[in-house]
This record gives C-alpha cells, sequence and structure tokens, in this order.
C-alpha cells in the first residue's frame, strides 16, 4: 500500500458514499421520484476516486451518462446530485440534465455526455485550451469500452495524439457494452493497443484497489502536465448492476457477478486497512456518517422546488448579445 | 465606403476580431499553410502564427468537437468546414452539444463558436458537394443561422458572430467568395446584429424574401420586373434564426404580396417557416397566397443544364411575383 492510513479511510469514504448515493438513487427511481435513464456505477468506484484522487483541483473532467460517481469524487454536494435526480431547480444542472447530465463548473466537472463517444473530442478541446493558454491544467476523460470502435473516439485521439494535448483518457473497460461483450465487440483483448496508432502512450491495469488507480492516473496526469503529451489507460473493472434501470443484465451469468464481487473495491480498500490495524468501529462511523450524509440529500431533494420553467427558457440562448 | 470581395470581407472580419481578442483563432483544414480552400483565410497564418492559425487533419467531428470543449471553457474558435458538406460528419459535434450544453448544462457553461464555411450549390459538383444546409440547422434551438449575401454583411455579420457568446453556424457560398460590393473603411468597426434583416430594394408590387446566391437571382429579376412597371420590395433576412418578422412582416403588409425565394429544397426549414410567419401573422393583408421558388427536390445532377434546372432562376421568381400579382406570363 502506497497511501497512508488516514488518506485511505478518505477515499473509502468517498467510494462509500457513492455506493450508497447511487443505493438511494435506485430507489428514488424505483419511488418514481427519478425518471429517464439511471445508469448506475456500482462496481466501478475505485476508479472514479482514484483518478480524482491524481488530480488537482483546476484539472477538468469528462464522463459518460454514468456521472454520479465522479461528479461525487469530484466533489459535487450530494444535495446538488440528488436533486437533479428529482427534477429539482437545486439540482446540478437545475434539473436541465438530470441522471446523465450532471455539471458541476466549479468542481472543474464538464458533464455528463449522453452520446457514446461524442464527448472524447470536447475534452481534447478543453485540454487544446490549457495549451494554448499554458495554464497548466489537464483533462481527464472517462468513457467505456464500448466507445473504442466509434468514430469520436479515433478522431479524438487523433488530434490529441497529433498535438501532444494534456489529456489523459481513461477507458472504463467494465465488460460489457451495454449486453455486448467485448470478445464481439473488438478483436484485441488488449484495448491498449489502439493507442499506438496514434503516438500515444499506454497503460492498462485492474481497477478494483483505489491506490494502485491513484498511482497510475497520477503518472499519467503528470506526464500530460509535463508536454509530453496524452495517455491511453484501460481500467479493467466490472459494474454489479445492469447497463441502467431498465436492464436485468441476462447476458451474463450470476457466478460471473458473483465472481467479480469479490473484487468489489469497497472490500479490497477495507481489508487493506483492517490489514494495517484499522478497527471496526471507524468502519461503522464512516458507514454511520455516509448513510446520514444520503439522507440528507434525499430529504434535500424532496424539500426542493421543482424545475422552473423560466430557466428552460432563458437557458436556450445567452441572451442580449451583439 | 470601398469595394471589397466577399472573402476579403470574411478575411478582414477575421483579422480584426483576432487583433482584438487573443482567444479568437482560426482552426480548419487547409486553413494554413495551404493559405485556405478558398483562400477566405490567405495571409492570417503569416500573421497570427501557428498557434492561432491551426491546420486539422480531415477529422470534422474531431476539430467540429475540440473547438466546442475550447469554447466551453473559454476561448473563441472559429471552426472552418471546407465546405458545409462535410458538416454531416461534424453533426453529432454541433447539435449534441453545440447546440445543447448551456440548457443541458442549467446555463452554467456557455458555447461561444463560430462554425464556417460556403454552403450551397457550386458549380457541376454533383449531389454530395452540393448541400444547402439551412433547412437542417436552423431546426435546432441553441443555434443561430447567419446568411449574409453582401459583402458588407460578410465582415459585419461574421464580427457580431465571433463576438456572440452562442453557437453561430455562418454560411457564406463558394459562388459568392468573388462578388464585391460596399464595405465601410478601414478602421471603421461595422458590426451587423444577428437576428436584423435588410431592405435590399424598395418597391410597393411585391415582397421577395431571399438569402445567398438566390439574392442575386432575384435582385437581377427585379430589374426585369421593374421594366415591367412591378417594383419589388426585396428583404434579406441576413440571419436565418431568430428570423427578423417584424422587418418581413411590414413589407407585405405594405405591398400584399409575397414570394420567397431560396436555394434549399422545398420540404421545411427557413423558406417554409417564413411562409408560416407571413400566413399567421399577416393573413388578413395577403392578396395571394405566398409562393416559393426553391431549389428542385432532387438530390443535384451533375450534368450543366440539369443543374440549371435545380437551382432558381431569374425566369422562375418572375413567374411566381407575376403569378401573385394575378398577371400573365
Amino acid at each position: 500500500m502506497t497511501l497512508d492510513s488516514e488518506e485511505l479511510f478518505n477515499l473509502y469514504r468517498r467510494m462509500l458514499l457513492i455506493r450508497r448515493f447511487e443505493e438511494e438513487a435506485a430507489r428514488a427511481y424505483a419511488q418514481s421520484h427519478a425518471g429517464g435513464f439511471l445508469h448506475l456505477y456500482i462496481g466501478q468506484e475505485a476508479i472514479a476516486v482514484g483518478a480524482s484522487a491524481a488530480m488537482a483541483e483546476s484539472d477538468y473532467v469528462f464522463q459518460t451518462y454514468r456521472d454520479h460517481g465522479i461528479a461525487l469524487a469530484r466533489g459535487m454536494a450530494p444535495g446538488a446530485a440528488m436533486a437533479e435526480l428529482f427534477g429539482k431547480d437545486t439540482g446540478c444542472s437545475r434539473g436541465m440534465g438530470g441522471s446523465m447530465h450532471f455539471f458541476d463548473v466549479e468542481h472543474g466537472f464538464y458533464g455528463g455526455w449522453g452520446i457514446v463517444g461524442g464527448h472524447l473530442a470536447l475534452a481534447a478541446g478543453t485540454a487544446f485550451k490549457s495549451r494554448y493558454r499554458g495554464d497548466g491544467a489537464v483533462t481527464i476523460c472517462f468513457f467505456g469500452e464500448g466507445a473504442t470502435n466509434i468514430g469520436g473516439f479515433h478522431e479524438a485521439f487523433s488530434l490529441a495524439g497529433l498535438w501532444k494535448l494534456p489529456v489523459v483518457f481513461i477507458c472504463e473497460n467494465n465488460r460489457y457494452a451495454m449486453g455486448t461483450p467485448l470478445s464481439r465487440t473488438s478483436p484485441l483483448t488488449d484495448l491498449t493497443l489502439k493507442a499506438q496508432g496514434y503516438g500515444m502512450a499506454a497503460d492498462g491495469f485492474v481497477g478494483s484497489d483505489v491506490s494502485v488507480v491513484k498511482e497510475r492516473v497520477a503518472t499519467a496526469v503528470k506526464r500530460a502536465r509535463d508536454g509530453e503529451g496524452p495517455t491511453f489507460i484501460e481500467i479493467q473493472t466490472y459494474r454489479f448492476r445492469g447497463h441502467s434501470m431498465s436492464d436485468p443484465a441476462k447476458y451474463r451469468s450470476r457466478e460471473e457477478l458473483e465472481e467479480r464481487k469479490k473484487d468489489d473495491p469497497l472490500a479490497v480498500t477495507r481489508a487493506q486497512l483492517e490489514a494495517a490495524g484499522a478497527e471496526v468501529a471507524r468502519f461503522d462511523e464512516i458507514e454511520e456518517a455516509v448513510e446520514r450524509e444520503v439522507a440528507a440529500a434525499v430529504e434535500f431533494a424532496h424539500d426542493s422546488p421543482p424545475a422552473l420553467e423560466q430557466t428552460m427558457l432563458d437557458t436556450v440562448l445567452v441572451k442580449g448579445q451583439s | 465606403m470601398r469595394i471589397i470581395r466577399y472573402r476579403e470581407a470574411l478575411r478582414e472580419a477575421m483579422v480584426e476580431e483576432m487583433e482584438r481578442d487573443a482567444d479568437v483563432f482560426l482552426m480548419g483544414e487547409e486553413v494554413g499553410h495551404y493559405q485556405g480552400a478558398y483562400k477566405v483565410s490567405e495571409g492570417l497564418l503569416e500573421r497570427f502564427g501557428e498557434r492561432r492559425v491551426i491546420d486539422t487533419p480531415i477529422a470534422e467531428a474531431g476539430f467540429a468537437g475540440v473547438g466546442v470543449g475550447a469554447a466551453m471553457v473559454g476561448l473563441r474558435p472559429i471552426i472552418e468546414f471546407m465546405t458545409w458538406n462535410f458538416s454531416f460528419v461534424a453533426f453529432d459535434q454541433i447539435v449534441s452539444n453545440a447546440a445543447k450544453i448551456h440548457s443541458m448544462s442549467g446555463g452554467a457553461i456557455r458555447c461561444p463558436i463560430v462554425f464556417r464555411g460556403p454552403n450551397g450549390a457550386a458549380k457541376q459538383v454533383a449531389a454530395q458537394h452540393s448541400h444547402t444546409v439551412e433547412a437542417l440547422y436552423t431546426h435546432f434551438p441553441g443555434l443561430y443561422v447567419v446568411a449574409p449575401s453582401t459583402p458588407r454583411d460578410a465582415k459585419g455579420l461574421l464580427k457580431a458572430s465571433i463576438r456572440d457568446e452562442n453557437p453561430v453556424i455562418f454560411l457564406e457560398g463558394e459562388t459568392l467568395y468573388g462578388v464585391k460590393g460596399e464595405v465601410a473603411d478601414e478602421g471603421v468597426d461595422e458590426v451587423v446584429p444577428i437576428g436584423k434583416g435588410r431592405v435590399a430594394r424598395e418597391g410597393d408590387g411585391c415582397t421577395v424574401i431571399t438569402w445567398g446566391r438566390p439574392y442575386y437571382t432575384v435582385m437581377e429579376a427585379a430589374e426585369r420586373l421593374a421594366a415591367d412597371g412591378i417594383e419589388l420590395d426585396v428583404i434579406d433576412p441576413r440571419t436565418l434564426r431568430p428570423l427578423d418578422e417584424e422587418l418581413m412582416l411590414a413589407s407585405v403588409r405594405k405591398t400584399n404580396r409575397c414570394v420567397v425565394v431560396h436555394e434549399h429544397w422545398p420540404y421545411g426549414g427557413p423558406g417554409a417557416q417564413i411562409v408560416d410567419v407571413i400566413q399567421r401573422e399577416a393573413f388578413d393583408y395577403l392578396d395571394a397566397p405566398v409562393l416559393r421558388v426553391a431549389g428542385l427536390d432532387v438530390p443535384m445532377p451533375y450534368a450543366s443544364n440539369l443543374e440549371d434546372l435545380v437551382l432558381p432562376t431569374v425566369d422562375r421568381v418572375v413567374e411566381a411575383v407575376r403569378r401573385v400579382s394575378y398577371l400573365g406570363a
């Protein structure tokens, strides 16, 4: 273990917050407080939390529609996140985005994007801005392995590689593009090989240990910040829930799921902390505090006013220009 | 006033805005070392360097997206499509990202970007290179769509578009680049506001609303009709979204007749939208149905004689005006 126990406790707490938040989100969805699509991150928490710990506050982050985890990892208030799911004015996107379109500019979180492969070029764009201005910021862009076949992936990689932009592309390979396993979408089993075609550095590892994620992502972030160009990181992971709430995930066996759950990032980190001498009472304290925080978020969401018609009308275009 | 070409007017607008604001940059295929596929950006690389005049690989979705991302965090990109036909491979970046980010983020993020390039048919470049795209891009709330006909409007509207906080679809024309016209003297910062149309010719016989290349077809038809005693009131909306509805309606209330002339296909688009506005808001003023002269509803053929059939002609404009005036051919 490379991290000291206090930092590891902090990362554990953040992962637990994401886990409990999403369990509540699923409940809210079942009770029709939240609608639309809901894609849960449960099982993948070590990636968002580890990568976030490797970034500076002024760095930029992009994510797919499976975006609750990274938003909370970056520091979004759970209340603003839950209120967005509830379609409330106090939501992080004022009820205009929903689950798939979280935004939190204050924490460098630039969404929350719904079209597979569509946000990779945007991440190259914020990285382009950082190089243009020389502001030293790095952009981290997450996407699934299902995005590695679409044109948006290749064009963003072409430009980022060509211009050596300060961006880190993180592929969260959770084995299934919705219901289709990697073996039926790619002739490669090692996706990092794709980086070579774009003159890009690559790394690949299993993402169940938050310390490992932090350390490996930090290496890529440093490379980007030092002007040495982008990195493509493939992180092996697994989502414990279906693709979205409407997916019973019948394309994989119960045995496979149970096997993967042995690598639950929360269990992995807890075991490390216990091996280092952490007391059970400490975990109980964290559990209790996180549950209180999530309960408060739900209460805040319930009590908040609904999204405003005026917001809808006022945000089509920025008015009063030219 | 000076007389310069449309392409020079565009170039001047970019130069002046890049001089004024260090966050403005130009990105696209062949914009730098090649000096622009249509020479609009000639000399810009030498003037501003590779940091701000950026040649790209052939990757429209990639560089359009880079522009949108850069705009989201404060830069002011000008993204050149070699022609608007090639914007279709970047469609998702424009409609799913640029047009949506302000709304989707609850107003937290802005996207001040200009997508520009030549629109419409050139000459015998056939089906894939002859699209008139305003019917597509005006469909989406969250985008401005601008289509200047003259050098003066090209310069003034490009300056306004670069300064605007919103994504702007800026439609030029390959056949317009060589057109000469009056433009304000050097050093005069003339900005044409987005959303304001222009009365291009005054008359009381019939309103004709038109933009882009058909604007010149209409102005020629106006001369011929004037010889027959019909004076056209020609309205150039200049911006296609939002439309300057009041200007068009005031003209129709005066002339009681209206013909809309456009190159895009007849199904939908700003042409149909204008007819909707006029029948709804000026119904009681109309002495005849509103007619349209549009590109024929076919993919553009290669053969020159067939292409001539597709594009609006002076004859078709004259015929439509005479029909709404209940005059024989």
